[in-house]
């Protein structure tokens, strides 16, 4: 029996569901249309609006310098799709291949790419987080709303949570002129993400940029007056903070509700896929029919370790939904891994900040180059003796070198000069990440090949 | 192998086509014979070694400079300091940021822009006074009056100075020539160190002006408006004027006229620009890839000992990475000896990667499309008259001496 055929079939005359309109979902949709896909193709998504970019929402937009309607992704080529926008999808049955969407109806599929990414983390306290002058920021309309409350200049506003969002409302704050005031439980900014050691660079840069940043504190209430509009903040320490804007910037949250009991291998960690983007059930049987790509996915990576990797990264939905896709439609032979190299960015302060690999996973950081006085300098993170991540501040150009590094599992510390080493690199420091995750030991494993359509793996046993 | 490629591309006899000699270099990717340079030919070895934080472009940690087919780095022993070209982090950035505050975003976005209007009056300007359509030396009426005008008005240098800096520029240029066979060695370095010196001397006689009536230009900018950095001292002014002045001088001219040769053989292609302007934008990118004007980096060397492809290149060796071959590196582009503006993916080596990647790039693109596109609206049924035509000495900035061509006549 041909699956040959089937395949045919499915390209030419199959159909196509999208749950998520946004980044993952449209590019998906453009490979599968790209592949030669010519059946029927439904977007399915909860916001009213076409596909756009989030990554100006918390930059040039709140700065007032592109509007939120200006901000619609760009398009690779015409979709011919059936759109069903600003309707969420309710609920999955897998057996009759049905999505129930929340105004009732329903709509078949043969294949379905999930997309439904992540939302913010609201504030706990639904009172407090009802009052005026509270914010979230993942949305256009969050976009429109919070640069509308910034318009009003506001005598002080308060960030909850200093990540890389929570940063550059803060920087976008002080750019506009405003008191800003930014809480956050760790140590420093984004340490998260990038270790101690970076964190203290990144707080250096907030307080000189004029931010009140108070860390190690959290906020424990928000108070409102008789209007029901949020006038002061209280924080663990005892303090309080008089404001008019608050933004509440604790992470995200992943929207996989509407999979509950449909037996899909999906949960607050977001949907577990197998390396070609198929889901797994809760039986840990991997589907043929489902796949899943962006923020909501959580898939094994061949470079750390296997270890099952969610990634809210701008590049990653990309490249995971274009992977999806062509999986989708290909036989299993013809299927590709999701191999991208973690990588992120963000603009703050003045500042462009960008990361490969998981820094996250370090035990230590080098300053190869430059210097931290300078907030220009790359920083390499090595765990167990390999380098598995790398960040720059304004020193972008030299990300490709340390990614191919990531890539070939190199040593760490690297053992060689470079250009602009300073005395600070001369030997690593402990990355000081307040839970450092541990993965498992494995085989090792080299990438091989430039474009993702002839990237190959080639095991290597481990070395005893 | 009896011969020794990197002679052949040298030698001026291929110089009107080298493209055979870097597809033969291409079968030893990481090439080297005697005690001359490693020379790097394939498209992923390069790109990866411009972004190699232990790959330097500082000629005091070569090893050996006697060993380069380059002969002492004339520089060094200049009157003038290394150029940001030469020099690398922290002083490059430092230098490179310096100068971009006068010339890109985040501080002066619209500098190149705001040009625009400037070039499309000197490109029709050099178009009307072709006279005789019959016979057009493009080069001295066009593809070099044009940048040089453009980078005149942008540095603030008087364009009636030309005769005098362009030999100075010209010796220069020569002096990147890794030419091995050249009769004095030591003559020629003389040379270019004292064309050089004059160079800087009459730049420092211009920033003296600009310092007290500052205009609307770089030189002005660089030489009075402080940044976070400071102003740059004065030799350093004068080491990265020289630089913009040369590269401005001796690229662009090569892209121009390259472009043109080429679309005067890809007529097809030429006339769906005449038809669509905005095609212009692909073709220099194509033309960027097909014939870059700068066909090989030669002044690169290592920090430490590096592997690639199993082969170690010792710490201090001179480093040569042949744009231009990577450029045609068929594991990296499809039909690499087509010049083809429709293929889609063209993420060409022409203006360098990494920290050193083409600083005027905006505005030699720019100065490119506009070339281009009104050449091929305003010349009716151009011709060559001559090809291949006579080529420049120079393998690096190569490019036509000359470019014969005829046409019926200039539309208006």
């Amino acid at each position: 029996m041909s699956s040959d055929k089937y395949l045919d079939q499915l390209k030419r005359e199959g159909r196509i569901v999208v749950v998520g309109a946004s980044l993952a979902g449209l590019r998906g949709a453009e490979t599968l249309r790209a592949e030669g896909f010519t059946g029927s193709l439904t977007m399915i998504g909860d916001e009213p609006y076409e596909p756009y970019d989030r990554p100006p929402l918390s930059k040039q937009v709140l700065l007032g310098r592109a509007t939120a309607d200006h901000t619609a992704l760009p398009r690779r080529r015409a979709i011919d799709a059936e759109w069903r926008l600003g309707v969420a999808a309710a609920g999955l049955d897998m057996a009759a291949r049905r999505v129930r969407l929340a105004d009732g109806d329903e709509v078949e599929y043969d294949r379905l790419l999930i997309a439904t990414g992540v939302r913010a983390r609201p504030w706990p306290q639904e009172d407090e987080a009802e009052l005026d002058g509270v914010f979230v920021l993942r949305t256009r309309d969050d976009a429109v709303a919070l640069e509308r409350a910034l318009a009003q200049s506001p005598r002080r506003v308060l960030v909850i949570g200093a990540g890389f969002t929570g940063s550059e409302i803060a920087s976008a704050c002080r750019e506009r002129g405003l008191s800003v005031t930014v809480a956050e439980r760790g140590a420093a900014p984004l340490v998260g993400a990038l270790g101690g050691v970076v964190g203290e660079v990144a707080a250096k840069m907030q307080r000189e940029a004029g931010v009140d940043l108070r860390t190690g504190v959290m906020v424990t209430a928000l108070e409102g007056d008789s209007s029901g509009h949020v006038r002061s903040a209280r924080l663990s320490d005892g303090s309080s903070v008089e404001t008019d804007v608050v933004i509440v910037s604790l992470g995200a949250t992943r929207n996989t509700e509407w999979l509950l009991g449909s037996g899909l291998g999906a949960g607050p960690r977001g949907i577990a896929c197998d390396a070609g983007c198929r889901a797994f059930d809760v039986r840990g049987i991997v589907t043929d029919d489902i796949y899943v790509a962006g923020d909501v996915a959580r898939s094994p990576h061949a470079l750390f370790g296997y270890q099952f990797l969610s990634l809210e990264h701008w590049g990653n939905a990309v490249a995971q939904a274009e992977t999806a896709a062509h999986n989708m439609l290909s036989e299993s032979v013809d299927r590709r891994p999701h191999m991208w190299v973690p990588a992120f960015w963000s603009s703050q302060f003045g500042v462009n900040i960008k990361s490969v690999g998981v820094p996250s996973m370090g035990t230590e950081i080098l300053i190869a180059q430059g210097s931290r006085e300078e907030r220009r300098f790359t920083g390499v993170y090595g765990y167990q003796g390999r380098v598995i991540g790398a960040v720059t501040f304004d020193q972008t150009r030299w990300l490709p070198f340390y990614e191919q590094l990531i890539e070939t599992t190199a040593p760490f510390p690297p053992p060689f000069p470079t250009v602009d080493r300073r005395p600070e690199g001369n030997r690593p420091l402990p990355a000081d990440f307040p839970d450092p995750s541990v993965p498992s030991h494995g085989p090792t494993v080299t990438l091989s090949g430039y474009s993702p359509a002839d990237r190959r793996m080639t095991f290597t046993p481990a070395r005893h | 192998m009896t011969q020794d490629i990197l002679r052949q591309i040298i030698d001026y006899s291929h110089r009107a086509d080298p493209y055979p000699l870097y597809e033969e270099l291409r079968k030893t990717p990481v090439y080297q014979r005697g005690d001359g340079p490693f020379v790097l030919s394939s498209y992923y070895d390069i790109r990866s070694l411009l972004h190699d934080p232990r790959i330097s472009s500082d000629a005091r940690n070569l090893k050996d400079t006697a060993s380069s087919p380059l002969g002492a780095d004339a520089q060094e022993e200049s009157a003038l300091p290394p150029s940001f070209l030469r020099l690398d982090p922290p002083e490059h950035d430092r230098l490179r940021r310096m100068t971009n505050r006068s010339f890109g975003p985040p501080h002066c976005p619209t500098r190149v822009n705001d040009m625009h209007g400037d070039l499309v009056e000197i490109v029709s300007g050099l178009i009307d006074g072709i006279g005789d359509p019959e016979h057009i030396d493009l080069v001295d009426q066009f593809s070099y009056p044009f940048p040089v005008t453009v980078i005149c008005r942008l540095l603030g240098v008087p364009r009636e100075d030309e005769a005098r800096f362009h030999s100075w520029a010209d010796t220069i240029a020569a002096g990147l020539d890794p030419d091995p066979d050249a009769p004095d060695p030591a003559e020629r370095l003389k040379r270019t160190h004292s064309a050089r010196t004059e160079l800087g001397m009459y730049l420092a006689g211009l920033v003296e002006e600009r310092r007290k009536n500052p205009g609307n230009d770089m030189l002005s900018e660089l030489a009075t408006a402080p940044g976070p950095d400071g102003t740059m001292t004065t030799m350093e002014l004068l080491s990265t004027a020289a630089l913009l002045l040369i590269a401005g001088h001796e690229t662009t001219v090569n892209l121009i006229t390259n472009g043109m040769l080429t679309l005067l053989r890809n007529p097809e292609i030429l006339g769906r620009l005449r038809e669509d302007p905005k095609l212009s934008v692909d073709i220099v990118e194509e033309l960027l890839r097909f014939e870059p004007p700068v066909q090989l980096v030669p002044q690169r060397t290592t920090l430490a000992d590096i592997e690639v492809r199993g082969i170690t290149i010792p710490k201090g060796a001179s480093v040569w990475l042949v744009l231009a071959a990577g450029n045609r590196d068929p594991e990296r582009f499809d039909h690499p000896d087509r010049f083809d503006p429709d293929r889609g993916d063209i993420q060409h080596l022409g203006f360098g990667s990494g920290i050193h990647s083409c600083f005027g790039a905006p505005l030699a693109r720019l100065e490119a499309q506009l070339a281009l596109s009104e050449l091929a609206r305003r010349l009716e049924n151009p011709r060559l008259l001559e090809d291949p035509p006579p080529y420049r000495q120079n393998a690096v900035l190569r490019g036509p001496r000359h470019l014969r061509i005829a046409c019926d006549g200039i539309r208006p």
